[in-house]
């Protein structure tokens, strides 16, 4: 007995390590960015446009960018995840076909972004002619984070309780009326969870806008959703690999801005399912 | 009228219900539309077990084996890494931490899943390079070994989240079985509950490689990006999809390059449909 409780010590003190190692780097690589990147950031920094070869100046173009592409994809893709959930969760039943959406739904996360990237390309720029532009990115991006708006959709209105649809229609409701006027608000919370859990993640993805939308160096703000535009990650790619003699600190500051941005929606996304939870009425 | 107002509503959600298989298809069809025209100009095995890339000579060879060993090294690199370590930490997480560390460490791991890939890219190139550089004293620190170790961290909160779900779905039956047969905690972790949810644990296991061989800025960044054939770890590598990501803009569209690179990408897509589907049964056979 006191052997294995002696081997259960050391175990779980491999376990323990095995965590550290984890969750120390990602402390640090956050650290890290925060020291180094918060002294970057001034007023000119985030509302400069980029100047000398972007080894000086702001980078208010890729910040408008981004903004345009995150909004342009979550356009696309809520309306249609958000009835594609209502379809799993209210609509389908125990059958072949339900099960291939299912698949589909894990194929379309699963495909890798440079993947999407070559599609947008091959669909949007090409095929359809829109060109490089904030269109064909924001379609891009907004098909590659379907599958997230799907999932957390159909997970908030799975967990609406059965009884609330029962006696919605028990009282005469239609189908329709009970899903709109019952099941959906009440999946509210976890809807905006996933939406914002995506925009999170088309704000940070850099392989599907390589060739959708993003400029290299473009100093003035888009005018139209044909125009290429530039965008915080690739921004942060293109000065940290392919620009020379760029100063450290707008290397740091150009990632703190995109880490900021992205923590921060992911950070409200936690806030709200937490709240959702603790008010839950059922 | 209300009836005609709901019917229009019904078929529309019916529609973007099939919204995923559509664009399943689509991405996949369109792949094939640009990259199955590489196959008029050399066949599938010069394509695949070629051993040049070298894409912009006169005539342009599109070997993509160096690519595919590449992509090969730096997986099982990352996976050495994260596999032991993810796993390891999962069943920290959903067995011996107690709670309230238990929620601070799982939203650490959702932290390290939501860093943009290029994020975690720069921080490489500014840490993990250099100090690769050093201790191996080798002439640049931009090597597979590099790319391993950073994509490890892309595929742990993966392996994490999801092996820790599948201890999670484990009866609670099992473990006070066990308890009650005076096992020790760590004696019905390794014997009961591990066993338990192995199949969960595979597809985990599954899905964080996925991840790691469907990677491109990091990777991109960090591994040297030499398409050679690697003889060892400390070499500059390139991947599949560092390939496409770093090569696409300069082709041209309809040359052969272009049409390489998109077969290329029909190569990803389908490791990423056999991965993908394999875990998915891996769970399904769980339950």
């Amino acid at each position: 007995m006191k052997n294995s409780l002696r081997s259960q010590k050391i175990a779980f003190f491999f376990l323990l390590i095995a965590t550290l190692f984890i969750v120390i780097p990602v402390g640090l690589i956050i650290v890290v960015i925060i020291q180094k990147g918060l002294p970057a950031i001034n007023w000119q920094f985030i509302f400069d446009i980029p100047r000398q070869g972007m080894r000086a100046g702001g980078i208010f173009p890729a910040i408008v960018g981004t903004i345009y592409l995150v909004t342009g994809a979550i356009l696309f893709a809520l309306p249609i995840g958000v009835m594609s959930a209502i379809y799993l969760s209210e609509y389908s039943r125990e059958n072949v076909l339900t099960r291939l959406i299912k698949l589909a739904i894990i194929n379309l996360s699963g495909v890798p972004s440079v993947v999407y990237g070559l599609f947008g390309l091959a669909i949007f720029v090409v095929f359809f002619k829109f060109g490089a532009s904030i269109l064909s990115g924001s379609l891009t991006l907004g098909i590659m984070i379907l599958p997230i708006i799907i999932t957390a959709s159909r997970e908030a209105l799975e967990s609406v309780p059965q009884s609330f649809r029962e006696v919605s229609l028990s009282l005469g409701a239609s189908k329709w009326q009970t899903t709109r006027h019952i099941v959906l608000p009440n999946a509210v919370p976890g809807i905006l969870t996933g939406t914002i859990l995506g925009l999170g993640r088309a704000a940070g993805e850099t392989a599907p806008i390589l060739f959708t939308v993003a400029a290299f160096y473009l100093p003035k703000l888009p005018h139209s959703i044909f125009d290429q535009a530039m965008a915080l990650p690739y921004h942060l790619y293109v000065i940290s690999t392919q620009v020379p003699n760029v100063d450290e600190k707008i290397r740091y500051g150009t990632a703190f801005v995109l880490l900021t941005i992205v923590l921060f929606m992911n950070l409200i996304a936690i806030i709200i399912r937490y709240q959702f939870r603790k008010k839950k009425k059922w | 009228m209300r009836k005609f107002k709901e019917f229009i509503i019904e078929k529309l959600i019916a529609i973007c219900g099939v919204a995923s298989i559509f664009f399943v298809i689509l991405i996949f069809l369109f792949l094939l539309k640009e990259g199955l025209a590489l196959f008029k100009i050399i066949t599938p095995s010069q394509f695949i077990f070629g051993k040049n890339w070298y894409p912009i000579s006169e005539p342009a060879q599109l070997g993509i084996l160096p690519l595919i060993l590449g992509s090969l090294i730096v997986t099982i690199g990352a996976a050495i890494i994260s596999i032991p370590i993810g796993v390891g930490c999962a069943i920290y997480i959903a067995e011996v931490a107690p709670g309230r560390i238990k929620e601070i460490l799982k939203a650490g791991i959702e932290l390290l899943a939501a860093i943009p890939s290029v994020v975690l890219g720069f921080i490489g190139m500014v840490t993990l390079v250099p100090l690769v550089k050093n201790i191996f004293h080798i002439p640049t620190g931009l090597t597979a070994l590099s790319g391993s170790i950073m994509l490890a961290f892309m595929a742990m909160p993966t392996i994490v989240s999801i092996a820790e779900d599948a201890l999670y779905s484990v009866p609670k039956s099992y473990k006070e079985g066990a308890f009650a047969l005076g096992a020790t905690h760590w004696q019905t972790i390794w014997r009961v509950m591990l066993p338990a949810a192995s199949s969960g644990i595979v597809a985990a296991v599954m899905l964080g490689i996925g991840r790691v061989i469907g990677e491109t800025m990091a990777v991109m960044m960090i591994t040297g990006n030499s398409a050679i054939i690697p003889q060892s770890i400390l070499q500059p590598v390139r991947t599949l999809t560092a390939t496409i990501a770093a090569e696409m803009g300069e082709t041209v569209v309809g040359s052969e390059h272009y049409f390489a690179l998109f077969a290329i990408g029909i190569v990803l897509f389908v490791i990423s449909f056999v991965i993908n589907v394999g875990a998915d049964l891996a769970i399904h056979k769980r339950k």
